[in-house]
């Protein structure tokens, strides 16, 4: 009797660690939506801050204090302008092709971010929290680079081989994770962080092989072959623009992450074991074989980004091509709140501020603000009671406090 | 001590948990609250206790108003309170567990523990609690850790007891042990708040009796009053507590379990060589104390828990090493204890709920993708033909209230087709009306010619609906006897005495 009630304590507490992460894994839109609000809120005080123009004028706010208003609201038009101007829409351009550029760009940067991100959402929805994109997008490149250049096929089946080969590397890497967390209860964490370095070195050693994927020419450094003509991800709107095709990947990726979890079966199992797996059981569900499923999955869409980026560079790759994508993309899960659409608007956030960091820096912001919105976005995210605080919404205390009772009550009767 | 609450009001948001209520406690009386399950009953009690600072309305302690900011400043104004699960120390003595919080110290400020055991002597001989200062907490039963809590409220000096649902975890006998301690309390002065929802209890022990309905005071009743007056005046409607059903016609035996034997996570053995089978169209309840294995009985039979030894069988199967899956599908409904963790996702909507366990085939499933229309269907059709009551069938599960919830299980179970169901505890935390509802589709399923297993720890569940009972005790079936053994001969055996 002791030691059960010993384990209802242990087990309250875990239920409490649960229901945050989950709350955070969940994503309330309002509150997102917020979040990025304050986050660019507080990056323009970074800029603010340390601008030399506005210490400046500053310091001679007594004699002019319109002068030191004015900079301080020009600099932050100028740093988000900037932003803008190289996302979106190029305003100053002489053509329309030109003007539109940005908007392309950030199409094409936020392509891999957009996969990346559907495939650790649906980890998330499961109950997990995967942080192992990186470490399946470096497989899903060693498949896709080793695809398109040591063999040779026509066009279009060559680049499909290649798709097909990446997804399939991400996938087994995918599924080390799910059978070890199954089969031996490691924390999927703990297990994916140490599966990344893993890929990225095994990644960089299988550069260095010259009967796999190191340059058949080069200095001897890890770098491999252009990928063939026949592989690659042919230009979407043309040689005036670098858009590729990775984009209809990702449009394609969208519309099976939605077919998936909010119409199929599968989903439904998913859900449900991120939901309440102690249920899911008792429905007859097996919840580690789903576990290992949602992990396959989810390393499938990592896949596709990876191929997004093996097939699409210029002049051979090292595994810097990765980018950060795999990292991006729990912050991109986590800013669209899992759902589909969340994931396409987060993705295309964060394509935006890659491609926007190179005008900022010509405009004279250092395009890091960027880098602290992103992760000042993420922190308030995981921390609701910022949020809340800032913006004086309402606390879940009272919710929480009713829930509390009414479980009680239910304990009660017996 | 004279306490007295007067018109206190607090509300939640939109929701006013107590609403206007007014309640005096005498100096050694015992008063009794009834009431169902958010009723308000905890809410107003952790009023009292400092936990929540009422919206309207004071507390008065012989006269004088008092401000409570805390549970500590209600303990040093005389007030104790015993909540359901205790809060000891298991692996500390009865001594230590009492003055933890309070410790005497001797003057060199180290613990006086010869002080605290004296204490605990002296309260105990008081009363007659016979309870063992040096006794470690693990090593005593539910009863006697229960008197611990309430000499850890008498340690403190409190005039005013509050037991908060006391009875739930003990056996008949201990009940009536507690029943007398409550009585030697009144007599020496110390009066006693009884939350409860066992109208049996209150009959017995109550000097007054208070009834919430949805948060206001809505009957004073006589003690005298009869159980079906008082379970009228708690739901706000006549209730007939007496199940009307017909003798049994009892066909093939359909669930058959031999020499069951099943070890809890620890290696513990919780089940211990079980056998007993039901038959088609009669109810085998199990009854027992909480906690003799009951719960790894179960698991075992739906394949949730690995069965070291013995054999289950339905209806001529043998199910011994099958999953969770293969066991529903051989066609046994299982309503689980715990309807929160282990029967529903409170996340889903009603609809989504009543298909959790069929979702992958038909009629809920088409290829791969989900058929939402016969899953509306199906929802619109359940809800209607079990009460389920809900503004509609998109409304998430934890919206709604136990009974509710309860019935969206029942409905989900019965709503296929069953060779056997296995209830556990199919009422706890449901409030009456839905008692009466679910009892009468358990004893349906039976008149329809299914095997029925209940297992509950309540007696008046056990007795309403079995027509044959088996008692759990330490893993092992103590015996089993026929609907019409006395309380008394099923007490007896709670405890671990055969028949």
């Amino acid at each position: 009797m002791s030691a059960k009630k010993a384990s209802n304590v242990s087990q309250i507490q875990e239920d409490r660690v649960n229901s945050v992460l989950r709350e955070i894994m969940a994503g309330d839109p309002v509150r997102i939506a917020l979040s990025v609000l304050l986050g660019f809120f507080i990056g323009a005080i970074f800029m603010v801050v340390f601008n030399t123009d506005v210490v400046k004028s500053w310091s001679n706010f007594g004699a002019d204090p319109n002068l030191a208003l004015s900079t301080v609201w020009w600099t932050v038009q100028d740093g988000y302008g900037a932003l803008f101007t190289g996302s979106v829409f190029n305003l100053s351009a002489g053509s329309f092709v030109e003007g539109i550029r940005p908007l392309t760009e950030t199409l094409r940067f936020a392509a891999p971010l957009i996969m990346a991100g559907l495939g650790v959402a649906l980890t998330f929805r499961v109950g997990l929290f995967n942080i192992g994109a990186t470490g399946q997008i470096m497989m899903g490149l060693a498949g896709a680079t080793f695809i398109s250049t040591r063999t040779h096929m026509p066009i279009i089946l060559h680049m499909l081989v290649a798709v097909l080969a990446a997804i399939i590397c991400a996938m087994l890497w995918g599924v080390v994770v799910g059978v070890l967390k199954a089969r031996t209860g490691a924390h999927e964490v703990i297990v994916t962080i140490m599966l990344n370095y893993v890929a990225t070195s095994l990644f960089t050693y299988l550069l260095r092989e010259p009967n796999l994927l190191l340059e058949a020419n080069g200095a001897g450094t890890p770098k491999s072959d252009n990928p063939d003509g026949t592989a690659r991800l042919g230009r979407l709107l043309g040689p005036d623009f670098n858009l590729h095709y990775g984009l209809i990947f990702a449009i394609l990726a969208v519309f099976a992450y939605w077919w998936l979890m909010e119409r199929s079966t599968f989903g439904f199992r998913f859900k449900m074991v991120g939901h309440n797996a102690s249920a899911a059981r008792t429905a007859g569900i097996k919840v580690e074989n789903t576990f290992i499923w949602a992990l396959a999955i989810s390393a499938a869409f990592a896949g596709l980004a990876a191929a997004n980026q093996g097939l699409s560079v210029d002049g051979g790759l090292t595994a810097s091509i990765e980018a950060g994508i795999g990292f991006d993309a729990i912050t991109v899960a986590l800013l669209g709140g899992s759902r589909a659409g969340g994931v396409v608007m987060a993705g295309l956030l964060f394509g935006a501020f890659k491609a926007g960091s190179a005008t900022m820096q010509v405009s004279g912001v250092s395009p890091e603000v960027l880098g602290v919105v992103k992760a000042l976005i993420v922190l308030f995210i995981a921390a609701p009671p910022i949020i809340r605080a800032f913006y004086r919404l309402p606390s879940p205390s009272i919710k929480i406090i009713e829930s509390a009772q009414k479980a009680k009550a239910a304990k009660v009767v017996s | 001590m004279k306490l007295e609450l007067r018109n206190i009001t607090k509300r939640f948001g939109t929701l006013t948990a107590n609403d206007n209520i007014s309640l005096t406690l005498e100096p050694g009386e015992i008063h009794s609250l009834l009431g169902e399950n958010g009723a308000g009953k905890s809410t107003l009690m952790n009023v009292l206790y400092g936990l929540l600072q009422p919206d309207e309305g004071e507390i008065l302690i012989d006269g004088a108003s008092v401000k409570f900011n805390g549970p500590g400043d209600a303990m040093a104004a005389g007030i104790g309170m015993v909540h359901q699960h205790f809060m000891l120390i298991p692996v500390f003595t009865v001594a230590e567990n009492v003055v933890l919080g309070n410790e005497p110290t001797s003057k060199l400020g180290s613990l006086d523990l010869e002080k605290a055991r004296a204490l605990v002597k002296e309260i105990s001989d008081r009363f007659g609690f016979q309870i063992d200062p040096d006794a470690k907490i693990q090593d005593l039963p539910v009863g006697a850790q229960q008197r611990v809590e309430i000499i850890k409220s008498l340690a403190r000096n409190a005039k005013a007891l509050v037991l908060d649902e006391p009875t739930a975890v003990l056996t008949p006998q201990e009940t009536d042990e507690l029943m007398d301690i409550m009585r030697g309390l009144a007599k020496s002065g110390t009066s006693i708040i009884f939350i409860t929802h066992k109208l049996r209890e209150v009959q017995q022990v109550s000097e007054r009796i208070t009834v919430i309905r949805q948060g206001k005071v809505v009957a004073s009743p006589s003690p005298k009053a009869s159980a079906s007056e008082l379970a009228s005046l708690m739901v706000g409607r006549e209730v007939d507590l007496n199940i009307k059903r017909k003798p049994p016609k009892v066909g093939a035996e359909t669930l058959v379990i031999r020499d069951l034997t099943v070890l809890d996570d620890r290696q513990h053995q919780m089940v211990d060589g079980v056998s007993f089978s039901v038959r088609d169209g009669e109810v085998l309840a199990i009854a027992g104390v909480q906690g003799n294995g009951q719960t790894e009985l179960a698991e075992a039979i739906l394949g949730l828990r690995k069965i070291h030894s013995g054999s289950i069988e339905v209806a001529g199967r043998d199910l011994t090493k099958s999953t969770v899956r293969e066991v529903l599908e051989a066609g046994l409904g299982y309503i689980p204890e715990d309807r929160k963790k282990d029967g529903l996702v409170g996340d889903f909507t009603i609809s989504e709920n009543l298909m959790l366990d069929g979702s992958y085939a038909p009629p809920f499933a088409k290829g791969f993708e989900i058929d939402f229309a016969n899953r509306d269907r199906i929802a619109e059709e359940l809800i209607a033909e079990f009460d389920i009551r809900t503004p509609s069938a998109t409304t998430l599960v934890k919206q709604l209230s136990g009974g509710n919830q309860q019935k969206v299980v029942v409905a989900r179970e019965l709503g296929r087709e069953l060779k056997v169901l296995v209830a556990s505890q199919p009422t706890r935390g449901v409030d009456v009306g839905s008692i009466e509802f679910i009892h009468e589709q358990i004893i349906a399923a039976r008149d329809a010619g299914k095997s029925v297993v209940i297992i509950s720890t309540e007696l008046d569940e056990v007795l309403a609906l079995a027509d044959r009972i088996a008692v759990m005790y330490r893993g092992r079936i103590v015996g089993i006897v026929d609907s019409k053994a006395t309380r008394e001969k099923l007490g007896k055996m709670m405890a671990g005495i055969a028949a």
